[in-house]
């Protein structure tokens, strides 16, 4: 199956097309967070203060890139384990943010976001990361220096492989896919 | 006795830490083409061609593998008949780690407490083990090791009456509950014996070893053989996504135990089981 190119913002509309096992190529802003950066913005926003970023149809990758070498935009960015970011990716969502970059299991309650806010979880290859840097196209640091790695930044991306693992109606290929494999020995 | 200065160490860590995180060992290559020979599924080919396409750019381009370049595992095997002069072995192993993560552009991924958190901003400290060994030679080993793969390893403190079918049930359930998490497929190391402590060491140092090696014990030969055909039967596959190559390798480590026990620890790797060895 080929894959489906899209353009990011991740629209509701957009969203509602994609399907659990979809391979896409993705293009568009996304922006870079993990644990602590998610922390910080769910304080933020508990406070009623905004987020460095506009969160509306927004897609965040769950990255900690290694240094840029001269003359590159980033270094390696595959992704990291999405399970951490559990506890705050409910609440991205609450503010608009449909969109997840990431690898590994997720909670029901953020399933259960995800159907409510129309959410898109997407795989990328976890320990792909020199790969997936060729899809980065730029980087711009625009908070959270201190965190080092885990600082957030807005790229761009061109094409970058992903999967859909859970749509919007909450159907998941980590269940789909093995099941799917199992039929098919059993046969 | 020899005499080896400790910044030949240093020297020897920094190198290590950055051919570790850029070039993948061959046998780990191998086990990830021959795993995409046999699969059928499109997704579960399609990740494993990515895959070997992103060790290949590493290579060519020497850049890190993958984003996570670790925590810098250093096992050292120090003959007796070596004296280290020159200053702290400790900290020249540490100023290597230094060195090599910041000169090879590695991401620095250590915290300075556990609890209060705080990057240390160098990927320092390593986790040092060190053996005395006969000899005057020091072999150095780095073993950068993700945290991704590393959260999902579990140890066990087992009655002898659970038995072998203790353990054999033990690593499946431990690669049940990692599931996509670690980035399968992964590489299995399984420590069974010793104390509480020693356990876990030897799931580490089982990851250290060849994936094409065997245990030198037939019945343990046997035993990683089964439970690697067993894990793959689980059908997890590549990144989770369904498939049969859930590990592409399964290396199991023993020490004798107290009557009254049988530890069993699991150390779970990603796809990027890194180590660089070198013998000063």
């Amino acid at each position: 199956m080929a894959a489906r190119k899209i353009t990011l913002p991740l629209t509701e509309e957009l969203a509602k097309t994609l399907h659990a096992g979809d391979e896409v190529l993705v293009s568009g802003t996304i922006y870079t967070s993990r644990d602590a950066g998610h922390k910080r913005m769910c304080e933020s926003l508990a406070k009623g203060e905004p987020i460095p970023f506009d969160p509306k149809d927004a897609t965040i990758y769950y990255v900690g890139p290694t240094p840029a070498m001269p003359g590159k935009v980033i270094g390696s960015a595959g992704p990291t384990t999405s399970g951490r970011m559990d506890a705050y990716a409910p609440t991205m969502m609450s503010v608009g943010a449909r969109g997840m970059i990431g690898k590994g299991a997720r909670l029901p309650e953020v399933i259960d976001a995800m159907k409510k806010y129309s959410g898109v979880y997407f795989g990328a290859i976890g320990g792909a990361g020199a790969l997936l840097a060729k899809c980065i196209k730029s980087a711009e640091l625009i908070a959270f220096e201190d965190l080092g790695a885990e600082a957030l930044r807005k790229l761009y991306v061109e094409d970058m492989p992903l999967v859909v693992i859970i749509d919007s109606e909450g159907n998941n290929l980590y269940e789909i896919g093995r099941q799917n494999y199992l039929d098919s020995v059993n046969k | 006795m020899r005499e080896v200065n400790v910044s030949v160490l240093t020297d020897t860590v920094e190198k290590l830490c950055i051919e570790a995180n850029y070039h993948l060992p061959e046998d780990v290559k191998c086990a990830i083409k021959n795993c995409r020979a046999c699969e059928d599924g499109e997704i579960a080919k399609g990740v494993l061609d990515n895959i070997i396409e992103n060790f290949d750019i590493a290579d060519a381009e020497n850049v890190p593998i993958c984003q996570d370049t670790g925590m810098a595992c250093v096992f050292l095997e120090i003959g007796q008949d070596v004296h280290l002069v020159g200053g702290d072995l400790t900290d020249a192993i540490n100023e290597g780690v230094r060195r090599g993560y910041t000169n090879g552009y590695l991401r620095k991924s250590v915290v300075k407490d556990p609890v209060r958190r705080g990057n240390t901003g160098d990927n320092t400290p390593a986790m040092i083990y060190t053996e005395i060994v006969p000899g005057e030679q020091i072999k150095v080993t780095v073993g950068p090791k993700g945290f991704g793969s590393e959260n999902m390893s579990q140890i066990r403190m087992f009655k002898p009456s659970h038995g072998i079918e203790g353990i054999k049930n033990f690593i499946l359930e431990a690669v049940e509950t990692a599931g996509p998490n670690p980035c399968p497929p992964m590489v299995v190391g399984v420590g069974i014996g010793g104390t509480f402590d020693k356990a876990a060491l030897l799931a580490k140092k089982a990851l250290m070893r060849p994936l094409d090696s065997q245990n030198p014990d037939p019945y343990y030969a046997d035993l990683e053989k089964e439970m690697l055909e067993k894990i793959n039967k689980l059908g997890i596959g590549p990144q989770g996504f369904g498939g049969k190559t859930t590990a592409i390798g399964l290396n199991i480590e023993t020490l004798p135990t107290h009557i009254a026990g049988m530890p069993c620890a699991i150390n779970i790797n990603c796809h990027v089981t890194r180590h660089k060895s070198e013998v000063i």
